[in-house]
């Protein structure tokens, strides 16, 4: 019931007074321009009102729409190469085929994606360097002793004994099961795991923070490695083009995990050593507004607990901050806490704790859990993704036909992680070794002059070789890098690839060392920690 | 009347352009933020939105409906029988024996690699796309599998966690968001989901037909590319399956000649997916696309194969899938993706081992053969019996059975009743056309190498009575 009664114009309109008189103010071109003012006028002081006034800005604002979606698809729709002028040479009718095709006019080898580039690119970096030149020339007790001794990788060497002993046992019958029958092991499977997996898993992460909170078989899916999980949870969580807030310095894995196929951009977020690297909530805000500026969309937050590379655990009321930042930003928190079975220290909070207690939207709230590291199980690949959002369950369950599992493998860690008994004592010795582990080689490096950041957790310390880099910048880092690989034949992670905007720190992952090779690692440096200190 | 002046004089049109303006988008401003809102937590992104979706598809929908319901002969006898599902299930005795004596040694490992568990010995790095002595045992056994003439170079070998993921990792490196592969129908369901979910790339049917034994014609794929390229979209390639699924058949030597002379004219690539090259129990000879590229000067750099262990050594809950690409830029590239889709250590361990093994795997790929044939002989009798028609294949673990004659009238509606039927009353599943895009409806793929013989028999007499009651209906 909208229809516009006519205006008495003889009622005194304000507007009309008021109305700069444009006619007169046009100037020249008296008779069209008249023809488009008036109506305008009319339009402006009311008449045909609520009509005109809504079908106007509802086109404007389709077009508008129209126009952003088809500059958005022109984007996305690069034009075709030109360099292969053959798609536009004619037929040539009729040409007998020769047995050597090479007498054809050759038309170029075929195009590749241009989203292969950029991950072709992405293979100059340092840690890539460092494991080619590893393997090249790997440090060996016996055969090789001034090989490179490998402290790049998080490898968790600390349980393999251990686990190596009860699967050489215990491995057939895990496979095969009791009735030494296959067709379990060799038939499809749901793609997201066995389910005696998920319980399995669910009770071991359970089992790793003292029972603290319970996890829910049916909301994990398992990945082929924390790598795919990550990237899965990009895409559910995320579309092309958003991105992501992650503190520096972070797990240099993500910058492939959430950019190669997933499109996603990581924001970072920096972190100082003068807050001991702990998150700053007055950066994290920064890191948000500047990204609205820009429009670009943030899908979430993603940490890592304890955090890769520093090792160190956010307290509770880092946790509960970033709850609230999150529903105040109304974000996703994508919980790293694939060394949570291997926190030496005192005072580990898992995020599912955190959102267990409070009234908070959990359906915001996903970690990433993975056995391979806990579990000394190198090349297993095994990821986690928990989440309490059931919509991403779903979507997640469904991608997992890309990433999923060998059943023989499930198998055999459904056995692995069922025999409890083992499993107490094995996380029990493991976290005493690791701790053990940590103290001694921190505290050699302290006697050679470089100090780590506190660390309760992982397999690695966060050093500051700040002291020893002839210039202080990325340059004199990767300098000291690379003097590290060549004359001590060390290979260690610059900060800069987990960008560390303070340059001089290194992660030294200590579990792929036995106890007997620190002396030799602390030799080694101490070469060109001298070497460094006698320049400076 | 506070309210209602205001109103009317909106109504009247005073204020007319302002609030009229204002009103709306107001409104709209405030359901938009809203939806914005709800979607951003409670749902997920908008690309993951469709996949989250439950399965429409039939082809998922009668799997989905078979593990709820499952044919068992002595536990639940009116159960669904699967004939969906292109499984190997016919020498699994063999694997078994195999394991049982070999698997302590393969789990262990040999010489430097004893006593480690990860797979690159001491060293313990792992590499993502396999280890060199996978690749080399997987080389020799995809020689063998292709009849011993060709030989494969195992540094153009990347493993993957299933032919699943090499297909995507594929379509990744050879094309880019909004661009397109043609595809000859019928086809793989499958490939709907694995190619396009998370690459962006679309699927072009190129229809193939019963007047031509199903066989892809240049001259389709041609107007296919024609109307592509009228459409403004950009075709980086084409994809083959040979032998063919769900058809069966295996590809001529002169459709792979001219499929690769077209492919080099419009500068695209081919993927030829041999998933089925071991499950060959025909008498006609099989052309790998390898084997023409090997005997011809072709461009090589356009031609990738795809290979995997679940078809032919029965192997599919391994998930061990093989890209075999003559690109080294694709190789290289899709080196780097095996890192979300690697096979694990255990898994690898025991592969050498197996595939090592050249007078075992020999054996099996004999026996395999024929008890496919033995299998598919049984099966088409059964059709011939109860005079439904079928195309004549040599490969793969199916038939692709022509149903058209139970059907009242030639349309998918029609079909996908009787696979209804079929399904819910029969309790028979099988795959129909159009689930894999046959453009002439009445087709379903049967797969008959996870049954018995005695439940292929039920299976037919299945059939039989609904054919039966179709017949009696008209």
């Amino acid at each position: 019931m909208t229809r516009p009664r006519h205006p008495r114009t003889r009622n005194p309109d304000p507007e009309e007074d008021s109305k700069p008189t444009t006619s007169s103010s046009s100037g020249g071109g008296g008779g069209t321009a008249m023809r488009v003012i008036v109506p305008l006028q009319g339009v402006v002081q009311g008449r045909g009102g609520l009509v005109l006034g809504s079908v106007i800005p509802c086109a404007l604002f389709y077009f508008l729409q129209l126009y952003l979606k088809r500059n958005r698809s022109r984007e996305e729709h690069p034009p075709p190469s030109p360099s292969s002028s053959a798609e536009h040479l004619p037929e040539v009718p009729g040409l007998q085929r020769t047995l050597s095709r090479a007498h054809l006019s050759p038309r170029g080898p075929a195009h590749v994606s241009g989203r292969v580039n950029a991950i072709l690119r992405s293979g100059d970096s340092p840690d890539i360097v460092g494991v080619k030149k590893y393997l090249e020339d790997a440090y060996d007790k016996m055969s090789n002793p001034d090989g490179v001794i490998q402290l790049g990788l998080a490898e968790n060497k600390v349980g393999l004994d251990l686990v190596r002993n009860w699967l050489v046992e215990n491995g057939r019958e895990a496979m095969l099961g009791d009735e030494l029958s296959i067709s379990g092991i060799t038939n499809y499977q749901p793609f997201d795991g066995l389910m005696e997996l998920k319980v399995a898993v669910a009770e071991f992460m359970s089992r790793a923070i003292e029972g603290a909170v319970s996890f829910d078989p049916s909301q994990i899916v398992l990945t082929t490695g924390a790598s795919a999980a990550i990237e899965m949870l990009s895409f559910c969580i995320a579309d092309a083009g958003n991105a992501f807030l992650v503190p520096t310095p972070y797990y240099p894995s993500f910058d492939c995990d959430l950019k190669w196929r997933s499109g996603v951009e990581i924001i970072p977020v920096p972190c100082r050593s003068a807050d001991g690297f702990s998150l700053n909530f007055t950066a994290l805000d920064l890191a948000f507004s500047q990204a609205k500026k820009r429009g670009v969309k943030v899908r979430g937050i993603i940490i890592s607990n304890p955090s890769d590379p520093v090792g160190s655990l956010p307290n509770r009321e880092t946790l509960y901050n970033l709850l609230d930042f999150a529903t105040e930003k109304n974000m996703h928190i994508i919980c790293n806490e694939v060394f949570v079975g291997s926190t030496h220290g005192e005072g580990f909070l898992s995020m599912a704790q955190v959102a267990d207690s409070e009234d908070f939207d959990r359906s915001r709230v996903h970690i990433i859990y993975s056995l391979s590291e806990d579990l000394s199980l190198i090349g297993f690949n095994v990821g986690v993704i928990y989440s309490f959002n059931q919509n991403v369950v779903a979507a997640a369950k469904k991608l997992a036909r890309f990433s999923s599992i060998s059943s023989p493998t499930q198998r055999m860690l459904v056995s692995l992680l069922s025999d409890t008994r083992f499993m107490q004592n094995f996380i029990r010795i493991s976290r005493e070794k690791l701790g053990k582990m940590y103290m001694m080689f921190t505290g050699e490096l302290r006697q050679l002059g470089i100090e780590c950041v506190k660390g309760s957790g992982g397999s690695y310390c966060w050093a500051d070789m700040s002291g020893l880099i002839r210039s202080y910048s990325e340059k004199g880092e990767l300098e000291l890098w690379d003097k590290l690989l060549n004359t001590a034949k060390i290979n260690v992670t610059p900060g800069s690839i987990c960008h560390c905007i303070e340059p001089g720190w290194f992660r030294f992952c200590f579990t792929a060392l036995t106890e007997e090779d620190i002396p030799l690692v602390m030799k080694r440096l101490q070469k060109v920690t001298e070497t460094c200190k006698s320049r400076s | 009347m506070r309210l209602v002046v205001p109103l009317r004089g909106i109504v009247g049109g005073r204020g007319g352009l302002i609030l009229g303006t204002f009103v709306p988008c107001a409104l709209f401003c405030y359901l938009h933020i809203r939806r914005l809102r709800f979607l951003a937590t409670r749902r997920v992104s908008e690309r993951a939105e469709p996949i989250a979706k439950a399965e429409e598809s039939p082809y998922y929908v009668g799997l989905g409906r078979v593990s709820q319901d499952p044919f068992d002969e002595v536990a639940n006898p009116n159960g669904i029988i699967q004939l969906g599902l292109s499984e190997n299930r016919l020498c699994l005795d063999l694997i078994e024996e195999w394991l049982s004596e070999n698997l302590n040694g393969a789990m262990i490992g040999h010489g430097s690699d004893k006593g480690h568990l990860g797979i690159g010995g001491i060293t313990g790095y792992q590499p993502h796309d396999g280890v060199t002595e996978l690749k080399e045992a997987m080389a020799g056994f995809m020689s063998q599998v292709m009849g011993g003439e060709i030989s494969f170079d195992p540094s153009r070998i990347v493993l993957t966690a299933g032919a699943t993921p090499a297909i995507e990792i594929l379509c990744f490196c050879l094309a880019d968001p909004g661009d397109a592969f043609l595809v000859p129908t019928p086809y793989y369901p499958g490939f709907d989901r694995d190619m396009t979910w998370r690459t962006g790339v679309e699927l072009i049917p190129v229809h193939c037909h019963s007047a031509n034994n199903f066989i892809l014609s240049i001259a389709a794929l041609q107007q296919a590319f024609n109307q592509a390229r009228k459409r403004g979209q950009r075709v980086q390639g084409i994809l083959i399956s040979n032998p063919s699924n769900p058809v069966g058949n295996l590809l001529p030597q002169k459709t792979l000649h001219d499929i690769l002379d077209f492919a080099r004219k419009k500068n695209i690539h081919i993927i030829s997916d041999e998933i089925f090259a071991g499950s060959i129990h025909g008498n006609e000879e099989f052309f790998s696309l390898a084997k023409i590229l090997d005997a011809e000067n072709f461009d090589k750099s356009r031609a990738h194969i795809l290979y995997g262990l679940s078809k032919d050594l029965s192997l599919a809950g391994f998930r061990v899938g093989v890209i075999y690409s003559y690109n080294d830029d694709v190789l290289a590239a899709a080196k780097k993706l095996t890192r979300f889709s690697s096979v694990s250590a255990p898994t690898q361990r025991l592969l050498i081992s197996l595939l090592s093994d050249t007078s075992f795997i020999g054996r099996y790929l004999e026996t395999n053969r024929k008890r496919i044939r033995k299998m598919y002989d049984i099966f088409v009798s059964g059709l011939k019996e109860i005079g439904v028609k079928y195309v004549d294949s040599s490969g793969g673990l199916y038939c692709w059975v022509d149903m058209s004659g139970l059907m009242h009238s030639h349309n998918v509606k029609e079909e996908l009743e009787l696979w209804d039927k079929l399904l819910n009353v029969a309790k028979v599943n099988a795959t129909p056309g159009s689930a894999c895009h046959s453009i002439e409806p009445g087709w379903f793929r049967c797969c008959f190498t996870t049954l018995s013989e005695g439940n292929i028999r039920i299976a037919i007499e299945r059939i039989r009575k609904v054919a039966e009651m179709r017949k009696s209906s008209r």
